[in-house]
């Protein structure tokens, strides 16, 4: 999604969101992801102003004070940047490529199924399964840091039953186009 | 919403986890190996952080790494990676090179006889953020100037009235914004007799 993405051609505005908006927002990024209230706090006080940027293909990244916090699809779920994943690792449920997979994953390409289900990968355990279309932050073996976000096509268990072809959509990784906007 | 829950539950925020990033490109230290600058971003990092280094580049390290890979795939990827490196720089040389290359051109433009207008184009190259130049301008020498794309369809500052000669010298004394660009590059040029009138 952020492969190639240019603040100057692709961000088509910039507005302040209202209350009532950022009221909803924070009612349902606390259901979406795995966060308690208060630690949330303390990622987007609730004082703070927070600024919608309108960019192109109906992406919309939230930012306060400049930097980007999470970002939507349409009216997707909430994706959190992935500065923002590595500080707070828990919020996503995570799924485990191998080591072969990482090199295509910076490269921006989607996950495909075997990277999950051989000797290196990992997914969570069948009393966990996700079901498709579930926000997951996409670790890598034998790293500590998430390096991409994707967006489950199958789900968990039919990742493991078929075994073939994209399991999981790159949404951003480390290296694209979003990681290098610091301040938008 | 979210009040109610704090209130019923004081619960410890959970704190931030802080990831050390590579200075030079930008990755979790983990994932330089992936980067196209690796050879630099370990120096820095022993340079940095001698204990991560180790941990990430001492010898049984690698070994480790080996183990979950094939020895030709290993190899792949190390030749992979090494082309990725040699790209990267060849690209940076080429766009040190073309930013050395470009000229910021200052044109004097007859408006009416005796009124000119200054229009400066060429300067986003030194990363001079074109509407603070032009708001400083404005400031400057108290008259209009803005930010217009011309006929090429290119950015430039236009600035009301004849001041040429001073922006050639604030350039060649580095005046704030301005410090970046290199005196030798400014060409200068009058035009006069426009034939698209406005």
């Amino acid at each position: 999604m952020f492969k190639k993405f240019q603040p100057s051609a692709d961000v088509s505005g910039q507005v302040s969101v209202k209350s009532s908006v950022q009221r909803n927002i924070r009612a349902s990024i606390l259901s979406q992801w795995n966060i308690n209230p208060e630690t949330f706090e303390q990622i987007w006080p609730k004082k703070e102003p927070l600024t919608l940027v309108k960019c192109r293909e109906h992406i919309s990244i939230y930012t306060l004070h400049g930097e980007p916090l999470f970002f939507q699809h349409f009216d997707g779920p909430f994706f959190p940047t992935l500065r923002l994943l590595h500080k707070y690792p828990s919020i996503l449920p995570m799924v485990r490529v191998d080591r072969g997979a990482i090199r295509f994953l910076l490269a921006g390409a989607h996950m495909m199924c075997p990277g999950f289900t051989s000797a290196g990968g990992s997914l969570p355990p069948a009393d966990a399964a996700l079901p498709p279309n579930t926000p997951v932050a996409i670790h890598a073996e034998g790293k500590e840091h998430a390096a991409g976000i994707g967006l489950t096509k199958l789900g968990t268990e039919e990742i493991r039953k078929v075994n073939k072809g994209v399991g999981v959509e790159t949404v951003t990784y480390l290296g694209d186009d979003l990681w290098k906007i610091q301040q938008l | 919403m979210a009040s109610t829950e704090q209130e019923a539950a004081p619960v410890e925020p959970t704190p931030p986890k802080q990831v050390l990033y590579c200075q030079v490109c930008t990755f979790p230290v983990e994932y330089c190996e992936f980067g196209s600058s690796f050879t630099r971003c370990k120096e820095w990092l022993q340079k940095e952080n001698p204990a991560l280094y180790d941990k990430f580049y001492s010898e049984e390290a690698l070994q480790a790494k080996i183990g979950t890979l094939s020895l030709e795939a290993q190899e792949k990827l190390e030749k992979d990676t090494a082309k990725k490196e040699a790209k990267a720089e060849a690209k940076a040389d080429a766009a040190l090179k073309k930013k050395m290359a470009s000229t910021v051109t200052i044109k004097r433009i007859e408006r009416n006889k005796r009124k000119h207008v200054t229009a400066i184009h060429g300067l986003e190259a030194f990363d001079v953020d074109l509407k603070k130049a032009a708001k400083f301008f404005a400031q400057k020498f108290a008259t209009g100037a803005s930010v217009t794309k011309n006929m090429q369809g290119l950015d430039e500052i236009v600035v009301q009235g004849d001041v040429s000669g001073d922006i050639v010298e604030m350039i060649e004394d580095g005046v704030g914004l301005l410090k970046n660009v290199p005196k030798d590059n400014i060409v200068e040029v009058e035009e006069k007799g426009k034939k698209a009138a406005s």
